[in-house]
Formats: C-alpha cells, sequence, structure tokens
C-alpha cells in the first residue's frame, strides 16, 4: 500500500476555513459558519478591549494605590449580559436546526447507495444495478444535480462517513442503519474520510468521491459491471486483495503486518497457536477466510472479520488463486 | 525553635512517614500537588511525541499502533491524572479550609484515604500502560473497546478507581463548606473560590458514579462475555456513548469550574475590588452545574440519534453559553477602576479570560447543529477543547500555584522568571492550537496517524508550537524549584489579599491553621478605597 499516494488526494479548499462548496446544502452551513465566525469576532473584541483598556489604564506596581472606585453591582448592565445572549443563542438554535432537519430528512425521489464501513476501507454499493466497489483509496462516482441517499452500516466497529466539500457526515455502526444524503452540484473529485477512531489504519481509510454528468455515470456502472464479470481468477484475486481489504494486514512481499504475509504461503506447513501444524491446501485457505477464528497461524491475534457469505464462491477461488501465484 | 505551637505545617513534625500518613489537609494538598505535576509531565511528554510524529504527514517517528497508543495515555493521563484532581484535590484541599477559617477538612482521615486511592487508581493506569498500551483513545468506544488489547481493562479499571477517590473528596469538601465555616463566614461572605470548588464536588458525587457503572459494565462485558454493548454480543455501541457522555460532558464541568473558581480571587486580589456582581457570579456556578447534566448528547450529534434528541440537546447546550459569559463579563467589569498588578498569578488570571474567551466561543460552532455536522471530530474539536481544558483550566492552575506558593512554601518565585515563563506558555499555546481551528474546518479528523499531505504546512506550525508550550511550561517549573532554594521569604500577605487564608493565617500556616477560630466580620473583598474618590 502506498501510504504516499493515498494522502495525496486534495480537500478542494477556497479559504483558510470551511473547504470550497460542492453540494447544495453545504452554503446554508457556511452562511451559519461565517455569521457565528463574525459574531464571535465581535463578541471576542467586546470582552478583550475593554480589558486591555483596563489594564493600560489602571495598572500599577506593587500595590502602590488603592482602587478608584469599590462599586460591585450595576442592575442595568447585568440584566443586558445576562439577558441579550438568550436572543442571540435562540438565533442560533434556530437557524442551526433549520438546516440540521435539511441534512437529516433526505427528499423522497433520492437515488439509494448503500455504505458499508470495514477495517479500514469503505464499500459503496449501488443497488439498483448490483455494482460495488470498495478499498482503501477507492474512488466511487456519483451524478452531479441529483438527490442522493446513503444508508450506512458498520462490519465491526464504528466509523464515520464524512466528506468535507459536501458538510455532510454519519457515523458508520454495527447492527444499525444510519443515513444520509446530498445533491453534488459541482463536478470534481471529493475526499472522503472516516471520522471516528477505528484503530491502526484509521486514518488510511479514505475514499474518493468523483461527481460526473448523468451520462458519464451511467457509462461508468456499465464499465465497472463488465469489469466484474469478466476477470479471470488469479486477476480478480488481485482485485479483491485491494478491494476487500486483505492488503491491510496481509503483505504480500513477505514483510510481517497485523497477519501472516502471502507471500510463499501456498503450501507451507504452519503453526498454530494451538501447538497443532498444518498445511497450507485449498481447504485450509478457504476456511481461514470465511471463518478465520477456527485456526490461528502462532503469534498472532484473532483479529480477523469473518467473511462467510460476504464473498462469491468465484471471489474465493480468485483469492485462493491468486495467493499460489505469490511464490 | 519555639513552641511547639507556632511551627509552620512543614516543620510541624519530620520524616517521611509524618508525610505519608498526615491526615493535615495543607501536607494532602501539597502531595496531590506532586503527583499532579508528575503526571502533568508523563502526559506532556505524550503530547511532545504525538505533535512530533504529525511533523510530517506519514510516519515520523513512531509506527500507527504506537501513535494510537501515545494519544490515548495522553488523553486518559490528562483527564483523569491531571486535570479532575488538579485544582479541587491539590489546591483546594490546602485553600478550602483556610479560607473558610476551619482546621482541617470535614473528614481528615477520608481526605488521606481519598490520597491512597487516587495513588491505587494512577498505579493501574501506569501498569496498563506498561503491559501493553491502551488504544481506544481516552473515550473507550465500543465495540472497538470490547475488542482491543486486554490492558483496556487495567485501563478502565483504573478510571473505575479514580472515580471513587473524586466522589470522596467531593463529599469531603461538601460537608466541610457546609459544617466548617467560622462563626460570622455566611454563604454570602465565602470566597468564590468555595462557591465554584462547591459547585465542582456537587457534580463530582452525581455524575462519577455513572462513569463507574459504565466502566464496570466494560469489564463485565469483556470478562464475562456478557453483551451490552458489543453488537456481536446482541448489545449497542451507541448505549455506551450515552452513558459515557452522561458522566464526562459534566466532568468537562468538573474541569472548568475550579479554574473559573480560581479566577474570581485573582481577579479581585490583583485588581483590589470586590469582584462584580459576586452572586451572578456564584450563582453562575451552580447553574452550569446543574446544566451540565442535560447537554452530554451533543456529543452524539452524528452518531445516529433522533433529530428531536438533537434539538433539544442542542438547546440545552446553548444554555450554557449564558452563564459562562455571565462570569467572563464580571471578572472584566471587576478590573474596572481597579488598582491592576501585573504579577504572574495575574498574567496567567488574564490569559485565562482571553483563551477561555475563544475556547467558549468557539463552542458556539459546535452547539450549533447543521454546522457540527461539519466540524464533528475534526481538529476544530481538539483546538476547541484544548482551549478550555488546558488554556482555562491548567492556566488557572498554575495562576493558583503561583498565587498560593508564598502560602504553601514560605518563599517568593522571581517574577522576572514568572513572566517569561507565562509569556512563552501564551505564544507556545497559541501557535499549537489555533494553527488546529484552521485545519479543523477544512476537514482535517482528529486521531489521524497519517494525514491529507495539504495539511503539513498547519501541522508542523502546530508542532513547533508545542515545543515553545514546552519550554515555557519548564521555566515556570524553574521558577518555582528555585524559589525553593533561592527564593525570598515570603511577607504574611504578599498580594495584600483580603480572604482569610492571608489576612489571619500566618505565612506557612501553622499545623492547626489559626490559633483560634476566627470571627468573620467582613465580606470577601474588602478592600479599600483611594482617598478622595468615593462609591
Amino acid at each position: 500500500m502506498d501510504i504516499k499516494a493515498l494522502q495525496s488526494m486534495e480537500v478542494l479548499v477556497d479559504s483558510v476555513w470551511t473547504p470550497a462548496v460542492a453540494s447544495t446544502q453545504a452554503a446554508d452551513v457556511d452562511g451559519l459558519f461565517y455569521f457565528i465566525y463574525w459574531s464571535c469576532i465581535f463578541l471576542g473584541i467586546l470582552v478583550v478591549a475593554p480589558m486591555l483598556w483596563f489594564l493600560v489604564k489602571y495598572r500599577v506596581k506593587n500595590f502602590s494605590r488603592k482602587a478608584y472606585s469599590q462599586r460591585d453591582h450595576g442592575v442595568l448592565i447585568e440584566t443586558l449580559w445576562s439577558v441579550l445572549p438568550f436572543f442571540y443563542l435562540v438565533v442560533l438554535f434556530v437557524w442551526g436546526l433549520r438546516g440540521f432537519l435539511n441534512l437529516y430528512i433526505a427528499p423522497p425521489d433520492a437515488m439509494e447507495m448503500r455504505i458499508t464501513g470495514q477495517k479500514w476501507f469503505w464499500e459503496i454499493s449501488y443497488p439498483e444495478d448490483d455494482v460495488a466497489v470498495s478499498g482503501q483509496g477507492v474512488e466511487f462516482v456519483v451524478p452531479v444535480d441529483t438527490n442522493i441517499k446513503l444508508i450506512i452500516i458498520a462490519e465491526d466497529v464504528l466509523h464515520s462517513f464524512f466528506i468535507p466539500n459536501f458538510r455532510v457526515k454519519m457515523d458508520a455502526v454495527p447492527g444499525r442503519y444510519t443515513t444520509l444524503w446530498f445533491n453534488a452540484n459541482k463536478e470534481g473529485l471529493y475526499p472522503v474520510l472516516c471520522t471516528e477512531y477505528c484503530g491502526k489504519d484509521h486514518s488510511n481509510m479514505l475514499a474518493k468521491v468523483r461527481v460526473v454528468k448523468q451520462e458519464e455515470f451511467r457509462a461508468w456502472i456499465e464499465k465497472t459491471q463488465a469489469a466484474s464479470n469478466s476477470l479471470p481468477p488469479v486477476a480478480l484475486g488481485e482485485k479483491l486483495y485491494g478491494s476487500k481489504g486483505c492488503n491491510a494486514c496481509h503483505s504480500i512481499d513477505g514483510s510481517r503486518l497485523v497477519g501472516p504475509s502471502f507471500k510463499g504461503l501456498y503450501g507451507r506447513d504452519e503453526k498454530l497457536a494451538d501447538g497443532s501444524t498444518v498445511k497450507v491446501d485449498d481447504a485450509y485457505m478457504r476456511e481461514s477466510i470465511l471463518n478465520p477464528a477456527a485456526k490461528i497461524v502462532e503469534s498472532y491475534q484473532n483479529l480477523m472479520t469473518p467473511y462467510q457469505g460476504k464473498l462469491k464462491e468465484r471471489e474465493i477461488v480468485g483469492l485462493i488463486e491468486y495467493i499460489k501465484t505469490l511464490k | 525553635m519555639s513552641d511547639n505551637h507556632d511551627v509552620d505545617y512543614l516543620r510541624a513534625s519530620t520524616g517521611i512517614k509524618s508525610w505519608l500518613l498526615t491526615i493535615d489537609h495543607k501536607r494532602l494538598g501539597l502531595m496531590y500537588l506532586a503527583s499532579v505535576l508528575f503526571f502533568f509531565l508523563i502526559g506532556g511528554i505524550f503530547a511532545i511525541l504525538v505533535r512530533t510524529e504529525l511533523f510530517t504527514h506519514t510516519e515520523t517517528i513512531m509506527s500507527a499502533q504506537q501513535y494510537n497508543q501515545a494519544f490515548t495515555m495522553h488523553g486518559v493521563i490528562m483527564v483523569f491524572l491531571v486535570i479532575i484532581p488538579s485544582i479541587p484535590a491539590a489546591l483546594g484541599n490546602f485553600v478550602l479550609p483556610l479560607q473558610l477559617g476551619a482546621k482541617d477538612v470535614a473528614f481528615p482521615k477520608l481526605n488521606l484515604l481519598s490520597y491512597y486511592i487516587y495513588v491505587t487508581g494512577s498505579l493501574f493506569a501506569v501498569y496498563s500502560m506498561v503491559s501493553g498500551a491502551v488504544d481506544t483513545g481516552w473515550t473507550f468506544y465500543t465495540p472497538y473497546s470490547s475488542q482491543s488489547s486486554q490492558a483496556v481493562v487495567s485501563m478502565t479499571l483504573a478510571a473505575f478507581i479514580l472515580g471513587f477517590s473524586s466522589i470522596l473528596t467531593g463529599m469531603n469538601f461538601m460537608t466541610t463548606v457546609h459544617k466548617m465555616r467560622a462563626p460570622g463566614m455566611t454563604w454570602f461572605n465565602m470566597p468564590l473560590f468555595i462557591w465554584g470548588i462547591y459547585a465542582t464536588a456537587l457534580i463530582q458525587i452525581l455524575a462519577t458514579p455513572v462513569l463507574a457503572i459504565t466502566l464496570l459494565l466494560i469489564i463485565v462485558e469483556r470478562t464475562l462475555g456478557v453483551g451490552i454493548f458489543d453488537p456481536t454480543l446482541g448489545g449497542d455501541p451507541v448505549l455506551f456513548q450515552h452513558f459515557f457522555w452522561f458522566y464526562s460532558h459534566p466532568a468537562v464541568y468538573i474541569m472548568i469550574l475550579p479554574g473559573m473558581a480560581i479566577m474570581s480571587d485573582l481577579i479581585a486580589a490583583f485588581s483590589q475590588k470586590r469582584v462584580f456582581g459576586y452572586s451572578f457570579v456564584a450563582f453562575s456556578s451552580l447553574s452550569i452545574a446543574l446544566i451540565s447534566f442535560l447537554v452530554w448528547g451533543h456529543h452524539l450529534f452524528v452518531s445516529g440519534q433522533s433529530a428531536l434528541a438533537g434539538a433539544i440537546f442542542s438547546f440545552l447546550t446553548m444554555l450554557v453559553a449564558i452563564p459562562s459569559g455571565v462570569k467572563i463579563f464580571n471578572w472584566v467589569a471587576t478590573l474596572y477602576k481597579g488598582a491592576i498588578n501585573l504579577a504572574t498569578p495575574m498574567l496567567y488570571a488574564l490569559m485565562f479570560i482571553f483563551l477561555f474567551t475563544i475556547g467558549g466561543l468557539t463552542g458556539l460552532f459546535l452547539g450549533v447543529l447543521s454546522v457540527d455536522i461539519h466540524l464533528h471530530d475534526t481538529y476544530f474539536v481538539v483546538a476547541h477543547f484544548h482551549y478550555v481544558m488546558m488554556g482555562s483550566t491548567i492556566m488557572a492552575f498554575i495562576g493558583g500555584i503561583y498565587y498560593w506558593w508564598p502560602k504553601m512554601t514560605g518563599k517568593m518565585y522571581k517574577e522576572s522568571l514568572g513572566a517569561t515563563g507565562a509569556i512563552l506558555v501564551f505564544i507556545g499555546f497559541n501557535v499549537t492550537f489555533f494553527t488546529q481551528f484552521f485545519m479543523g474546518s477544512q476537514g482535517m479528523p482528529r486521531r489521524y496517524y497519517n494525514y491529507l499531505e495539504q495539511f503539513e504546512f498547519y501541522h508542523q506550525i502546530s508542532t513547533i508550537g508545542s515545543y515553545i508550550l514546552a519550554l515555557g511550561l519548564f521555566v515556570a517549573l524553574w521558577s518555582l524549584i528555585d524559589s525553593l532554594r533561592n527564593g525570598e521569604k515570603a511577607p504574611q500577605n504578599p498580594w495584600n489579599a483580603s480572604t482569610l487564608e492571608w489576612t489571619v493565617c500566618t505565612t506557612p500556616p501553622i499545623e492547626h491553621n489559626f490559633h483560634e477560630t476566627p470571627h468573620v466580620t467582613t465580606g470577601p473583598y474588602d478592600f479599600g478605597i483611594e482617598e478622595g474618590y468615593s462609591d
């Protein structure tokens, strides 16, 4: 995995504050952001300016004199600074709530997509077209000016799906569906970041969303469909090695990661944690993919997610054939 | 040596046992102070390691696993071993009975027990550091924490034990305030420091048991396999977040209220003025304490909680801004027409006003629902809570240490060293954390080991700032250590302060604080007025 290449994608930025606007909801969020921003500058000056002025004006050395006044209350001013902030806060609250409901409630005509978070990559699927893409740094495509609703779930631990340029974010929770929606109104390529801490490769759990015209989107869907049906086993296995996240824990060059390397694995005798030995053949590999806890190799931990029910027979064969080639 | 009756508490008895088994609140305060400063150093080392790793956008000095452990240790140590006990347990223990005109706290032996519970808890924390470090973040979110390394059990056990120390200390202080006030020390004659510590004790007693329950449930889940939070066992991970923040948001106020408490005393003493709006400041502490129980859901705006819950929590969260604002305005108003002395404690107090204003105002961005969706779990949040936790609480803590240092040790520190440290801390702090507001609003997520190359510039500035901050803190520490050897003998009341610990009690205090019980006839901030002026 080339981390430098992965981390070279860019959030499109046009100021030092919130990034460039690329969805219909982002403008309202930014409007409120800048309203708070300017009012905070005003309020900050309201506190700091008198403070500095008093420091200059009333400074003494070594308690050389007493205070000019011991006045300790003022009904009007105390009422003002206790009550006025309330009205300001109500404005912020109502504006924020309106924007939130707009982010929360997807329009009924929205196109549905499924997002699954798993250590440490995203799988994005288009149920209407039976297409899915996945992997660290995976690029997926959505049509411009279209309402899109994402139905999100996590496979193992909490993750969070965040697209800075769209101002949307939602946690992926195991065992529960969450949703978010957006309408991307500017063509381009935007990073997707995981924002809920999920372990070792949390910061590599990135993806990219490409916003394109409707025709280009259809063309991409068809191309992706065709590609996933026509690959020969070894090429399919090589692709799945990246897209199913195997590469996060298993190297192909013999180096030790979270799990054993695939290099030279096939045909070898593996020593297991319970002291027994097993020969790595097709049956062992199939079992270790679908139910990894069954046989744990000595000196490794039981950390891998079971792939039972998540791979088609063709895909299991592809992975085994691919691993066989890694001598 | 004069009659034993007049000997100060430091020399009243000697030998290691006279310290380890002491039930003198002043000695216990110093022992807490030493322990807290020790862990502040350890937590600070982890902070510097984290910032150094982030100097480049890929690996710099450690692996991803080590980085995750480093920021977890930084968070756990700073929250549970430093900030929560810092002001209440160290300075509160020392000052509270003195300010009330009491001989000791209500339950001196319980006080000693609290200290050893704290030590036990910290030993568990150290054990889990050494025995295969925790990597869950200080929030221990499930299901990650249910599946991560075994050290999670000893670490949560540490937080569980530390919670009891916190509960007992809170209970002790509350009883002391109710029962041990000197004659004439009415509720509204109490210094505002006491009001703040009292409000803190209220939260400690009511909220900490919930943390204990939650951490115990994690341990039960991990060791017995009962499904509570882990979905693979039929549990609900979001339930954990509710439990955790039900404690941890009030805990944020356990951390900030004592800072505010110190502030009122410092501002009064160093402007030689009565605190403006005494009762507003006192009751704002209590109202912050009460509201703090009702805002936990603002940590869950993107966790899949309902929109209605989100709306209610957002509204209640904003209400906290009102009493916090009231305090700030009252402090600034206190300076008006005062006689302002810029000694080191006051420099930290002014820093507090500036940094807390930024910390508080940036909280508005996060309390507002739609904007929080974008900023949640980014560096904007990291910067915000460092402005509040470190920029406010720790600055007040350091200001308080300088303020009461002559009382504790009988020695004066050098002003020039103290001021140099303060200025370096101020510059370092802002360079480190203000930069993070930019990154955060541009979308840089927190807890990232590698990060997008475009953020490298901001991270490098932030890292350089953290070195300046560390240097400033070492200068501050040096000024205190230096005073022990070379410091001048402290006068009875170096700040011309007006509260009992300075006016009646000797410097340093005798073992039983007062020769005879003081009778209080004036308010807490009774300063004179310049001739020729009235009102």
